[in-house]
């Protein structure tokens, strides 16, 4: 029995145990689920073991759709627990944990998957690849991913949640002021699908420089694939920062060196220091893909190229560089001297130059172009205006004498919501319904999609412009309630209400999803938006092989320039047979063991670390022997599977 | 046989068992705190600049612009990194 106690929640509350109770008979409604649809073997073959960037990016993105949800959840009991003042509906801990774990699920297990996700599909298209590099590392990288999430979300029904923050600030996050195994979890969590996010940068770095179609030159890659590539190059140099931050930490909880103490040589201040690092670089990491679907999407609908594609490709090149040089501007107001201050603010402000040359071309692009308003295009021109709002304050904030006033107010909150959401939210929510069509072979309906589109961005500006007011009076971040006297009350209603209008707006989406899947017409053709870049020269849905003829490409618009001018994509007489890799069931079952490793280490289980450690290591010995030379399809499978798509391409 | 005779990596190893030596020197003897720490530092990357170039291959392929853009972004971002922490945790209190 005391083996089992430490698996006891510190903090319970009848929330918690419901939860408890709804996540198991949810896991148990959907085994018995697949048992009675006969669906294992299928979901085995098809999914779990797969290794093809399409499947697996649509893997990555129901993932994040889901941690959406779970950390949507943590969103709207903050909002309802500050609605009104001194309200009880959860006490300090519980909303410690509900915020840390808000942080965390957003950032690295929505924002990040959803981001790799779309890269993952869209990338090999755009550049006329069969697969990425190396196809079952991927298939890795995702389920160390999966791993690290689901330990992550497991820690507030067994254990306890981490508590410190999703910056995980020392000596708070320490064992002293941290007594349960949350912040083990976050350590762990963190790590295991940290290495998954950097197997993915070397992956895709690999994939972009190496495998792109004869002809597409690096200046003729289509933008998203740009961004794709630097932010992958940003991931390899950001990622081993915060490998080595966690570690340490981890050291420190629970085998007592002293990093990161106050006392004994420690430096508390370090993994603030180290988290920035690894923080800043990382927000570009997130808001470089957006802004690449951004691209792809104002120029597919404005009918026009994209406004000086030199000068975007250089802004991503600078931030890639500036965005390892301003992260103290996160703890100006830690007591450095003015000089050092000052050094930061100004790389901080000369990193929104490139980013304001981003905004400009976009709207050169717009100018005179034929705008069609769809869903996608809905949530391109609504980000331009919002996430200016957002990077001007994010200036503001960078003038590190005036940052003494704004630092860990809700200013800051609004600040990086502002940017998050309209950036990152709505690029991401773009993306999946421009390619859409791509995956599923169908349209999402667009009035569906309207309603959502309204609802977020009314409910987006209601939640968090009243934070910028509430910040500037005074009202600090992670402050789990208030007293009526501070007047900060009817704002925080209004976010309250903001931030319910929000979820409406993602019911909207979800049910988009179920109407379109039942009633939306199949017959869109290959290619729907009438679209520019050489994704869509292939089928709806993509076959396995994405084409069955190696593209030869002549710009950064091949598929147009196919359509208008007359190019000649594809080459009859290229048809070859084609060399597929084969799917492998070996990376879910290191990613098992891996969160078997990382369960029983945040629990201090030592056998259970050192048999599943055993276990990783057997699995990398077997795939060094492993001989396994992929399968051929061969040029009449490839006629046959051509023709039931309506002729080869 | 002299075009088969590869004196360069001989040569690197030998340099490279002298930059070893040198570095050894330090615990051997008796010198100041200061100069230690600066033979350790200078002799640790010439010695793993002759690992890259000559045991790596670093500059023997096609790619080797592409090698040593991604050696020299590297070695910025990283001392970026070691000047910039030194800044913020150590030089900004003097
Ligand atoms: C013009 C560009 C930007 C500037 C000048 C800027 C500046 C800043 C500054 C100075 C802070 C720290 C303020 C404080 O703690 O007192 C901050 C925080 C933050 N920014 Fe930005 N920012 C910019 C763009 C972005 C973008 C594009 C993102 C994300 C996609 C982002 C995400 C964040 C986050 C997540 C935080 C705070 C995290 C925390 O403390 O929990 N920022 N920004
Ligand atoms: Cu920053």
């Amino acid at each position: 029995m005391e083996f089992f106690e430490r698996f006891a929640v510190p903090h319970p509350s009848p929330l918690i145990y419901a939860s408890m109770v709804a996540i198991g008979l949810t896991v148990i409604a959907i085994m018995a689920g697949i048992t009675y649809f006969k669906k294992w073997g299928y979901l085995w073959r098809e999914w779990l073991t797969t290794v093809d960037h399409k499947k697996i990016g649509i893997m990555y993105i129901i993932s994040a759709l889901l941690m959406l949800f779970r950390g949507g959840a943590d969103a709207v009991m903050m909002r309802l627990q500050t609605a009104v003042p001194e309200n009880s509906f959860l006490d300090a801990q519980h909303y410690n944990e509900v915020f840390t774990t808000h942080g965390i699920v957003m950032i690295i297990f929505m924002a990040m998957a959803f981001i790799i996700g779309l890269m993952n599909f869209a990338v090999p298209l755009q550049i006329g690849a069969r697969d990425v590099a190396f196809p079952r590392l991927n298939a890795i990288s995702f389920w160390l991913y999966f791993a690290g999430a689901m330990l992550f979300n497991i820690s507030f029904v067994i254990g306890g949640s981490p508590d410190a923050g999703w910056t995980n600030y020392y000596p708070l996050a320490s064992n002293d002021f941290s007594t349960s195994v949350g912040v083990n979890y976050y350590n762990w969590a963190l790590q295991i699908s940290g290495i998954g996010t950097l197997m993915t940068g070397i992956n895709f770095i690999v994939t972009i420089l190496k495998m792109r179609a004869p002809g597409m030159k690096l200046m003729k890659m289509p933008m998203f694939t740009w961004s794709a590539l630097i932010t992958n190059i940003i991931i390899v140099f950001a990622f081993p920062v915060l490998t080595i931050a966690l570690l340490m930490g981890t050291f420190d909880r629970q085998f007592a060196t002293h990093f990161f103490t106050t006392g004994d040589g420690g430096m508390d201040m370090m993994w603030a220091n180290l988290f920035w690092v690894w923080g800043h670089p990382e927000v570009y990491i997130l808001i470089l893909p957006a802004f690449g679907i951004y691209s792809e999407v104002i120029s597919t609908f404005s009918r026009r190229n994209l406004y000086g594609y030199k000068s975007m490709v250089a802004s991503m090149v600078i931030i890639s560089l500036l965005s390892f040089f301003v992260w103290v501007h996160h703890f100006f107001t830690m007591g450095q001297d003015a000089l050092t201050n000052s050094i930061f603010s100004v790389t901080t402000m000369a990193i929104a130059i490139p980013t304001g040359i981003k905004i400009f071309n976009w709207l050169l692009t717009m100018w005179k172009g034929k705008i069609e308003f769809t869903v996608p295009m809905l949530y391109s021109v609504a980000f331009i205006p919002l996430f200016t709002i957002g990077g001007v304050t994010g200036v503001m904030l960078g003038m590190a004498s005036a940052d003494y006033q704004y630092h860990n107010t809700m200013f800051l909150v609004a600040h990086f919501h502002n940017v998050i959401i309209p950036g990152v939210v709505f690029a991401m929510l773009a993306g999946l319904t421009y390619w859409w069509p791509k995956m599923f072979g169908f349209k999402l309906n667009e009035r569906i999609g309207k309603w959502g589109f309204w609802n977020l961005t009314i409910g987006f500006c209601l939640a968090f412009f009243p934070m910028y007011i509430t910040g500037l009076d005074g009202q600090a971040r992670r402050m789990y309630t208030y007293s009526e006297a501070t007047g900060f009350g009817p704002l925080n209603m209004l976010s309250f209400l903001g931030a319910g209008i929000m979820a409406i707006g993602f019911i909207f989406i979800v049910y988009n999803v179920y109407y379109s899947f039942r009633y939306a017409p199949r017959n869109v053709g290959d290619d729907p938006w009438n679209a520019r870049s050489l994704e869509w020269a292939t089928h709806n849905p993509v076959p396995e092989y994405n084409f069955a003829i190696t593209p030869q490409v002549n710009s950064s618009q091949a598929f147009w320039d196919s359509k208008k001018h007359g190019h000649q994509l594809f080459n009859k007489d290229d048809l070859k047979e084609i060399h597929m890799p084969n799917n492998s069931g070996l990376p879910i079952i290191m990613a098992g063991l891996f969160f078997v490793f990382g369960f029983s280490f945040v629990f201090y289980i030592w056998p259970g670390v050192i048999l599943s450690g055993i276990g990783i290591l057997a699995c990398m010995a077997y795939r060094s022997f492993e001989k396994d030379d992929g399968y051929h399809i061969s040029i009449k499978e490839i006629k046959e599977t051509e023709d039931k798509f309506g002729g080869a391409k | 046989m002299r075009e088969l005779f590869p004196m360069k990596q001989v040569n690197g190893f030998i340099f490279s068992l002298l930059l070893t030596i040198i570095a050894l020197s330090v615990y051997f003897m008796d010198m100041s705190f200061e100069l230690g720490m600066t033979i350790l530092l200078v002799t640790a990357f010439v010695q793993a600049a002759v690992q890259l170039v000559l045991f790596m291959h670093a500059g023997e392929s096609e790619d080797k612009s592409s090698i040593y853009t991604t050696v020299f972004y590297g070695v910025v971002i990283a001392l970026a990194t070691v000047f910039g922490s030194l800044l913020a945790m150590i030089w900004g209190y003097l």
